[in-house]
C-alpha cells in the first residue's frame, strides 16, 4: 500500500515539475491527484499522452460542490502498460460550468461526457454531439445536481424520519400522485413535442443522401431502427443506422430505458445501504460488483478495515466464480445472436445454474447476492460447500468448458458469421476507452489483476488472456480463455483457503467515515468496475459514482459496425457482452 | 473438411439427448418427484439435463434463503410474547425504507414501552437485502423462505401489517435451523453466565 503512495507521489511530482504552471496537488484533506488549470486542460492531456504515457482514459466524471459553489470534474486515467492510476481534476464555477472536452484526444470520453452533460449540467466545449444520454429531452433539470429533487422525494438522507417510532405505513405514490409530479423544461410541450427523427439522431454526419448511379437509378440511404425491443438486444437498447444498401454507414446507440439514477439513490442511502443496491447493477454479476465497492469503501475506511485472509479468499472465489457463470452466458446468448436459437444458451444457463446454487447456499439469493461487507464477507460458506466447490473446479467445469468448446468453437458458420467482424484495432480499443475481454482480444494485455493487484491477485498463477485480431470471433474466443484462467485461480484458491475470520470488525451498519475520495476498481467480467466515491464525513456519500464496464464499451460500437453489414450489427453487439441494468444505471 | 466443426458440435447436442435418457432409464423412478432426486440433480456431476419440475418438483432451500422478512414470537403458556422491542434499528438500516414502527406507549403514563403498537413492511419496495434481520439485537425479525406471494391486489395485500408478519419462533426453527440452534446455544450461555454471576455475588 504504502510503496503504492510513494509511486504515484514521485509522478505527481514529475508531472508538476514539467508543468509548473498548469497544475498543482490536489491538498484537501483525504484527496489525491492534481489539479489542472481548465484552460491548459487539452494541451496537458495531450503532453501527458505523449510524454508520460497515459493513454487510456478510464473514467470521467463530475461532482457538484455545492456548498463550494463549484463544478468539478474528475479523471482517471492510467497507462495501458500497467500501474496504477492518475487523477486529475478541473474546477469551474457551479453557475458556468464549462470544460474543454476531450473528445478529439480520447474518444472514448464521448458518453461519458454526455452523461456528465445529461447528469450534472456541465458543459464541454468542443464536444462534437453533446445532448442527453439517460434522460429524454422532456427532462427538466439535471437530477444529480445537489439541489435538484426527485418527484417522489422524501428527504434529503436515509434513513427517513418518520419511519419511527411513530411511523404510518403509506405509499409513496399515493402522496404525489402521476401526472402531478412532472415538471418539464421551459417551453417544452408534451402534446406538440415530436421526439428525434432518425435524422436528427444521426446529428453530426451528413443527413441521408440520394444519388444517381451511372445507370441512372436513384438509390437512397435508408436508416434501419434496431430496437428498442428487438429480442436480440439483451434488454431495451436501441440502435439507429443508417445503411446503404447493407452496409452500415452511420449508427448511434440510443439508451437509457432503464435509468433509474442509482447514483443519485446512492447518495441519498448511506454507505451499508448502496451494498445491495450495486446487486443490481450487472444483475449477473453481484459478486464482482459488491467486491468493487467495497474495495472503495475500504479504502476510504483505511487500514483497520482490511479483510482478514480467509474473507479474502472467499472474496476471490466468488467474484471467479461469477466471471465463469458470466461468460457461460455471454457465449451462450451470443450463439443467440448468431441465430442459434437457445440450445447453446441452454447449455450455458444449465452450468449457471450449479454456480447460483453455491451463491444461494452462501449469500442467500441467487442473483442479488449483497454478500460483501467492508471488511470482509457476511458469512462464512456452510458446511460441505468447500468440497462441492473444489469438485465443480477441478471436475465439472473443466469438463464443461472443453464441451462447450468443442461444440461450438469450429462451427463452420460462427467462424463464417465473427471472422473478421466488427474489427477494434489495439490504437482503436485504447482510445475508446474499452475494457476488459473488448480491450484485450484487440491485443491489449490489460488485466486490472496484473496490471494493479487488488485483493490478494498477486499470490495465483495465471496468465492474462489475450487475443489479436479483434474481430467478434476473438472476442467470443477469449471468454474460453478467460473462464479456463479462471478455473485455474479457483483450483489454487480453494486449495489454499485459510482458516479463520470473515470479518475484520465487529458487523456493523455505521462507520465512521474520514473526509476524502476514494477510487475502487475490480476486473469485473465484463471489464474495469470502478466505485467513485466523496466522503464529506457523514453517514452517506457526497459523491457516488460508478464507472460502468458495459457503458463505456459500447463507445467503440460505432466504430466496430462502420462497413459491416446489418445483419452482423447484432453479432457485434452481443460480442460485447452488455448488461442494460448497468449500462443505464 | 468443410462441416466438420458442425458434425462435432451436433456431437456434443446428441450426447446431451443420449446422456439424459440414459440416466432416466437407470435412474428411473429415483430420479423425479422425489427430494433425494432433485438433490441428485444438484450436485456437480450430474449428468443430462437436470431441469426441476416446478411446482410439482421444488429446489431444497439453502438455509441462507432469504425473501422477504417477518417478525418472530415465542409462545409462553399459550400467549404470544412478541420478541421485538421496537428498537427501530431494523427501520434504519433498511435500504428501501420499507419499515414503519409506530413504538407502543403506556396508556396511563404516556411512556414508550419496549414493543410494537403497529409494524408494516411493503413487500413492494423490499428489496430483500436481509439487513433488517442481520442487524436486529433481539433475533425479531428474520428472513422468510416463503416466495410464493403473488397476488392480485398490490396495495392492500402487499403491506404486510403485524398480524400477517408474526410467526411462532417454531416456524423459524423449522426454516433455519442451524441458526436457531446457534442463537439458542447463545441465549443459554448468557443465562448460564449470569446465573454463576448471580451466584457469585450471594
Ligand atoms: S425487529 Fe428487531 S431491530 Fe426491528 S425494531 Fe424490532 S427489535 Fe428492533
Ligand atoms: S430485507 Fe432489506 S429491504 Fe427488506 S425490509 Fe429488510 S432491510 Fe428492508
Amino acid at each position: 500500500m504504502n510503496d503504492q503512495t510513494t509511486a504515484i507521489n514521485k509522478i505527481n511530482q514529475a508531472i508538476i515539475k514539467r508543468f509548473p504552471d498548469w497544475v498543482q496537488i490536489d491538498e484537501r484533506e483525504g484527496y489525491e491527484g492534481l489539479v489542472v488549470e481548465t484552460a491548459q486542460l487539452i494541451p496537458f492531456m495531450e503532453a501527458l499522452q505523449d510524454e508520460f504515457g497515459y493513454d487510456s482514459l478510464t473514467s470521467v466524471t463530475g461532482v457538484d460542490y455545492l456548498p463550494e459553489d463549484k463544478m468539478e470534474v474528475v479523471y482517471h486515467i492510467y497507462k495501458s502498460t500497467g500501474g496504477s492510476i492518475l487523477v486529475l481534476k478541473v474546477q469551474v464555477p457551479r453557475s458556468n460550468p464549462v470544460v474543454p472536452s476531450l473528445v478529439s484526444l480520447f474518444p472514448g470520453a464521448a458518453f461519458q461526457e454526455r452523461e456528465a452533460w445529461d447528469l450534472l449540467g456541465i458543459r464541454f466545449e468542443g464536444h462534437p454531439n453533446l445532448k442527453r444520454i439517460l434522460m429524454w429531452e422532456g427532462f427538466a433539470g439535471h437530477p444529480l445536481r445537489k439541489d435538484w429533487r426527485e418527484a417522489f422525494y422524501e428527504g434529503e438522507f436515509k434513513p427517513y424520519e418518520d419511519r419511527w417510532p411513530e411511523g404510518k405505513v403509506s405509499k409513496v405514490e399515493t402522496s404525489n400522485p402521476y401526472q402531478e409530479n412532472i415538471r418539464y423544461p421551459e417551453g417544452f410541450n408534451p402534446e406538440t413535442w415530436i421526439p428525434d427523427t432518425e435524422e436528427l439522431l444521426l446529428q453530426g454526419t451528413a443527413s441521408i443522401k440520394t444519388e444517381t448511379d451511372d445507370m441512372g437509378l436513384e438509390t437512397e440511404q435508408l436508416v434501419v431502427n434496431l430496437g428498442p425491443q428487438h429480442p436480440s438486444t439483451h434488454g431495451v437498447f436501441r440502435m439507429v443506422a443508417k445503411l446503404e444498401g447493407e452496409t452500415v454507414v452511420d449508427l448511434e446507440p440510443v439508451m437509457g430505458y432503464l435509468h433509474r439514477n442509482h447514483e443519485k439513490i446512492g447518495e441519498r442511502n448511506t454507505y451499508s445501504m448502496n451494498m445491495p443496491y450495486t446487486d443490481r447493477l450487472d444483475y449477473f454479476c453481484s459478486m464482482s460488483n459488491n467486491f468493487g465497492y467495497a474495495l472503495a469503501v475500504e479504502k476510504l475506511l483505511g487500514e483497520k478495515y482490511q479483510p482478514p485472509e480467509r474473507a479474502q479468499y472467499i472474496r476471490v472465489i466468488m467474484a471467479e466464480l461469477t466471471r465463469i457463470l458470466n461468460h457461460f452466458m455471454a457465449i451462450g446468448f451470443f450463439l443467440n445472436d448468431l441465430g442459434a436459437y437457445f440450445t447453446p444458451a441452454l447449455y450455458a444457463i444449465k452450468e449457471r445454474e450449479l454456480i447460483l446454487d453455491i451463491f444461494e447456499a452462501v449469500a442467500g439469493s441467487r442473483m442479488m447476492c449483497n454478500y460483501f461487507r467492508f471488511g470482509g464477507v457476511v458469512r462464512d460458506l456452510p458446511d460441505g460447500m468447500e468440497e462441492h466447490i473444489r469438485k465443480m473446479v477441478y471436475e465439472r467445469l473443466p469438463r464443461q468448458v472443453d464441451e462447450m468448446d468443442r461444440y461450438l468453437v469450429e462451427n463452420e458458420i460462427v467462424v463464417g458469421r465473427s471472422q473478421g467482424v466488427g474489427v477494434l484495432t489495439p490504437e482503436q480499443a485504447i482510445a475508446y476507452s474499452a475494457v476488459g475481454p473488448v480491450l484485450r482480444a484487440s491485443g491489449v494485455p490489460y488485466d486490472i489483476r496484473r496490471a494493479d493487484p487488488y485483493s490478494i491477485y498477486d499470490r495465483f498463477e495465471f496468465d492474462v488472456a489475450v487475443r489479436y485480431h479483434g474481430d467478434v470471433y476473438d472476442r467470443f474466443l477469449i471468454r474460453y480463455d478467460e473462464i479456463r484462467q479462471s478455473i485455474r485461480i479457483l483450483q489454487q484458491a480453494i486449495d489454499t483457503l485459510p482458516e479463520g475470520e470473515i470479518l475484520a470488525n465487529k458487523p456493523a451498519y455505521k462507520f465512521r467515515m474520514p473526509k476524502g475520495e476514494s477510487y475502487g476498481r475490480v476486473e469485473g467480467p465484463k471489464g474495469e468496475l470502478g466505485f467513485y466515491i466523496v466522503s464529506d464525513g457523514t453517514d452517506n456519500p457526497w459523491r457516488y459514482h460508478v464507472r460502468a464496464p458495459s457503458f463505456i464499451n459500447l463507445t467503440g460500437l460505432r466504430e466496430m459496425s462502420l462497413g459491416e453489414k446489418v445483419a452482423d450489427l447484432v453479432a457485434i453487439l452481443g460480442s460485447i457482452d452488455i448488461v442494460l441494468g448497468e449500462v443505464d444505471r | 473438411m468443410k462441416g466438420q466443426g458442425i458434425l462435432k458440435g451436433l456431437g456434443v447436442t446428441l450426447k446431451h439427448i443420449i446422456d439424459t435418457y440414459l440416466v432416466d432409464i437407470k435412474t428411473g423412478k429415483d430420479r423425479y418427484y422425489n427430494k433425494d432426486g432433485v438433490r441428485q440433480r444438484m450436485t456437480s456431476d450430474t449428468k443430462g439435463i437436470f431441469t426441476v419440475n416446478y411446482p410439482e418438483e421444488r429446489l431444497p432451500l439453502a438455509e441462507a434463503f432469504r425473501y422477504v422478512p417477518f417478525l418472530v414470537y415465542d409462545e409462553e403458556n399459550g400467549e404470544q410474547k412478541v420478541r421485538c422491542t421496537a428498537c427501530g434499528i431494523c427501520a434504519k438500516v433498511c435500504p428501501s425504507q420499507c419499515i414503519w414502527i409506530t413504538r407502543a406507549e403506556d396508556p396511563e403514563t404516556g411512556k414508550p414501552l419496549k414493543t410494537p403498537a403497529e409494524f408494516a413492511i411493503d413487500i413492494d419496495l423490499c428489496m430483500n437485502c436481509g439487513y433488517c434481520a442481520e442487524y436486529c439485537p433481539f433475533d425479531a425479525i428474520k428472513m422468510d423462505h416463503d416466495f410464493e406471494l403473488a397476488g392480485y391486489d398490490r396495495v392492500e395485500a402487499n403491506i404486510h401489517l403485524k398480524e400477517r408478519l408474526l410467526k411462532p419462533a417454531s416456524y423459524y426453527a423449522g426454516i433455519r435451523p442451524l441458526n436457531y440452534a446457534l442463537e439458542q446455544k447463545a441465549i443459554a450461555e448468557e443465562a448460564e453466565r449470569k446465573a454463576a454471576r448471580r451466584a457469585k455475588r450471594n
